[in-house]
């Protein structure tokens, strides 16, 4: 359900590292659980730079609407554009086909980011 | 959710894998593991099976309660013939609505109102005091009777081998009573989806064996248990209302665009004389249907509308693949074919008027 390899948001966006400075952003298990089917994905354009924390997109499924937010800051390389057809993705493979945006890191990783056990203490509080 | 209600089918769901949310007081499943998609589409091209036991039945019975029904509620209950059902409310003086309910005619002296869960207690507290000069009882049955829906065009092929009565000998909005394998029930073909299907009445502890059955007997078939999420983009695609969005206490049957529910011509109502005078001038807005032109937007309950009004429903429409929703606007941008723009997180998004429903089955 999580990965080692990545980094966790409190937010339930997650980071995958690429090891060349840029890695991949979108939203964890937990995260596309509670949405429900998504149907939707606003992102912005190549090019943006946002730091850790500010808003990156919003994801809408048939039930609701969520914002997602940068994981540590940097700047927006590309976007996924398979979801524009493909937003199922987004559930059915949270980690693989359904990443948002590549970035380029800037400067050191969020301190704010957490590993599995940590993410994992966060959403067992969250779900009692 | 420790002070949520809970209805005979609870632990059948939490088994199933449900994600429970709290709907008016009560905790109910949004969805099952197969997501609202899967749920709605099943009910669109197959047969789903809702929990519905949080609904309130209210029997109203007496040798007045014709006459009672007829002025407490707006359609014609004289009308109306023996096992049929319509749509009605209970509405103020002001014509705006206590609640929708569906009422169920069994005679002249007996009725079945089939209240929503949130209202039922409000409901039976109106009911009850403005019954004190009739001669009729007023019963309350909620908690001693379980509901289930089983919807979609596959309703009549799952429920008939299970069922004593000949369900296609039951009209749209008609009703009959039987046993369901020996377990005694009533059995109305009505629903909240915009398909055919069958609302079935059970003794609350019957219940969890009628739901068993059915989603045994519906297997083959390809039946889904069905939550409320695929509930409601099911009811706004067909357009019907749901209490505290396209219907409440400010708004009116007129403003609603339920005239289909008003008799103005069977005497006198309640809130009969403020929607008259309202239908002589007009409403000042009305709701409408919309589609909004952008793929990306989506509108969501309460949203404003620029030209003024709100959304008061507003999903992606997994049938027709676009994002629709319901809203009281002012009635110069009513017409079929008006632009209006729905603000959503600060953004003007347009939108188009268009014809409702926004789906109706094949008949």
């Amino acid at each position: 359900m999580y990965p080692a390899e990545l980094k966790y948001t409190k937010n339930h966006e997650y980071l995958r590292p690429l090891g060349d400075g840029t890695a991949l952003v979108g939203i964890t298990h937990y995260a596309q659980e509670a949405l429900g089917d998504v149907v939707f994905v606003s992102l912005p354009e190549p090019g943006t730079r946002l730091e850790a924390g500010e808003e990156l997109g919003t994801v809408e499924s048939v039930k609701t609407v969520s914002e997602i937010y940068m994981p540590s800051a940097g700047e927006v390389l590309e976007v996924n554009g398979e979801l524009e057809a493909h937003p199922e993705y987004v559930n059915e493979d949270p980690y693989g086909l359904g990443w948002m945006v590549k970035l380029r890191l800037e400067g050191d990783l969020s301190p704010e980011l957490l590993d599995v056990p940590g993410y994992e203490a966060l959403i067992t509080s969250e779900s009692r | 959710m420790s002070d949520l209600k809970r209805t005979p089918l609870f632990d059948a769901h939490v088994a199933l894998g449900a994600r429970m949310v709290d709907f008016g007081g009560w905790e109910m499943p949004l969805q099952y593991p197969t997501g609202i998609l899967a749920e709605h589409h099943a009910v669109r091209k197959a047969v789903g099976l809702f929990d519905v036991s949080h609904m309130g039945e209210i029997r109203v019975r007496g040798p007045q309660a014709l006459p009672f029904l007829d002025w407490l509620t707006p359609n014609g209950v004289a009308a109306l013939r023996p096992g049929r059902i319509h749509l009605t409310g209970l509405l103020t003086e002001q014509g705006t609505f206590v609640d929708d309910l569906l009422l169920h005619k069994l005679s002249d002296q007996e009725f079945l109102l089939v209240v929503n869960a949130s209202n039922a207690a409000k409901d039976l507290v109106w009911v009850r005091e403005r019954a004190a000069k009739w001669e009729v009882e007023i019963l309350d049955e909620s908690v001693a009777t379980g509901q289930v829906a089983l919807q979609g065009p596959l309703s009549l092929d799952v429920l008939q081998p299970l069922v004593d009565i000949d369900l296609a000998g039951i009209p749209y909005y008609g009703f009959a009573s039987g046993g369901f394998r020996g377990v005694p029930v009533l059995i109305a073909r009505t629903g909240y989806t915009g398909e055919d299907g069958f609302e079935v009445y059970c003794p609350a502890g019957r219940t969890p064996w009628v739901w068993e059955t059915l989603l045994e007997a519906g297997r083959p078939q390809g039946l889904l248990p069905t939550g409320l999420g695929c509930r409601n983009t099911l009811r706004l695609e067909a357009k019907m209302a749901l209490y505290g969005h396209e219907i409440d206490d400010g708004i009116t049957a007129l403003e609603a665009d339920l005239s289909r529910i008003l008799r103005f011509g069977k005497g006198d109502f309640l809130g009969r004389e403020a929607l008259a005078a309202q239908r002589e001038h007009g409403p000042d807005r009305v709701l409408v249907g919309f589609r909004m032109l952008a793929k990306g937007d989506i509108a969501r309950d309460h949203m404003p509308v620029l030209e003024g009004g709100h959304v008061t429903s507003g999903a992606p429409s997994p049938t027709l693949g676009c994002n629709i929703g319901l809203a009281l606007v002012p009635v110069a941008h009513a017409g079929l074919g008006s632009r209006i723009q729905v603000e959503i997180r600060g953004r003007a998004c347009p939108a188009e008027v268009i014809p409702t429903p926004f789906y109706a089955r094949s008949r």
